[in-house]
């Protein structure tokens, strides 16, 4: 049984049209980048994944199940945004993620905040945007999930820091599990993804091998998105009004 | 040896290539063991699939022999790596000898050159 199975999916907020018609299946083991420029559906369609969009058409499932309350405990979800109160120590967020996920491995979490240098009586407040980044995909990682779904998890940080982190996913995976990165940043994780999906405007354009678009085209992934992304300059121009 | 991966090209076949030069080097001599394909990969920064299909290629060649119980060794056959290593030699030096014709010279010049060229840089 594939991991991810999506048929004829649509998400429409009001008029927009968020994805249109995704048909996708996602197997066990890889890592996947899920490319596409801002505003193609990326978060959307990871919402989806995990169950907090509900989709206006067609079927999800993960694990063979709809997305709901069984499907959290199988899937590890780093959103692009901060979601922890500023308050909280690192230590409580430990103790979160130890009382909801069953799968959370607290002692590699806490030796891998040591490795970081943050120590866990420290509050989140406290951190920089970076460590606070690093610790969250931190508790992430030390889940032994099935489906990792990682939304931008290299946005806004440091070389150093995004090596931090590449090293973290690919350390740290389950080897039966699938990690999904979602960015536009591809040239850093280019070394790690072993398949791509491009995604534009709702639409899934390709879901392959990256080898095997790199012998096709002769070409990075990188340079291939930046083709087929391809916005026109803006040069000037007469105003005919 | 550091791992020097280009983009541009499918990762697997690099990883390939360098693996080779691990071995031919005598990095890794006849019938020693190698790193399991989490180790290697996460020392050449790549994903483990990616090394796996590496090391697949390979096996398939004869270079390395997979054994069920305790995992992936480099051939005992010296042989087979001897000729690989006079493969990888064969390929730098007909390379070398385009590039020097495209300079100019002829074959036997580029040859001497080879020779003054390596006498100059021990001095």
């Amino acid at each position: 049984m594939e991991l991810v199975t999506c048929s004829h999916l649509q998400k429409a907020y009001g008029k927009e049209t968020a994805l249109k018609d995704v048909n996708l299946q996602i197997g066990r083991g890889k890592i996947i980048g899920l490319l596409g420029p801002n505003g193609s559906g990326k978060t959307t369609l990871i919402k989806i994944l995990n169950g907090l969009l509900q989709p206006t058409k067609g079927d999800v499932k993960v694990n063979g199940k709809i997305p709901g309350v069984d499907s959290k405990a199988i899937i590890s979800y780093l959103p692009d945004k901060m979601y922890f109160a500023d308050w909280m120590k690192v230590s409580d967020l430990l103790d979160f993620f130890e009382d909801f996920y069953k799968d959370f491995d607290r002692q590699k979490a806490e030796s891998m905040c040591k490795s970081l240098g943050v120590s866990i009586k420290d509050k989140m407040k406290k951190l920089s945007k970076g460590n606070k980044e690093k610790v969250q995909l931190t508790l992430v990682m030390c889940r032994k999930a099935q489906l990792y779904l990682l939304d931008e998890p290299i946005a806004g940080v440091d070389p150093a820091a995004r090596d931090f982190i590449l090293d973290t996913i690919l350390n740290n995976y389950n080897e039966e599990g699938t990690v999904l990165i979602s960015t536009h940043l591809i040239a850093d994780i280019e070394k790690i993804m072993d398949e791509v999906i491009l995604i534009k405007s709702g639409e899934i354009l390709k879901h392959v091998s990256a080898d095997d678009l790199r012998e096709q085209s002769g070409k990075s992934i990188d340079a291939m998105f930046r083709e087929m992304f391809h916005a026109d300059n803006y040069i000037g121009g007469d105003f005919t009004c | 040896m550091k791992w020097n991966i280009n983009e541009d090209r499918p990762i697997w076949i690099q990883l390939k290539e360098q693996l080779v030069k691990q071995i031919v080097s005598g990095k890794y001599h006849c019938g020693d063991k190698l790193p399991s394909v989490r180790e290697l990969a996460a020392d050449a920064g790549v994903n483990p699939n990616t090394m796996q299909r590496a090391l697949a290629a390979l096996n398939q060649e004869g270079l390395i022999i997979t054994n069920r119980t305790s995992g992936r060794c480099v051939t005992d056959a010296e042989d087979k790596i001897e000729h690989c290593r006079q493969e990888i030699a064969q390929k730098i030096i007909r390379k070398y000898v385009a590039e020097m014709i495209e300079l100019g010279y002829s074959r036997q010049e580029a040859s001497a050159l080879i020779k003054k060229g390596e006498e100059e840089s021990w001095n």
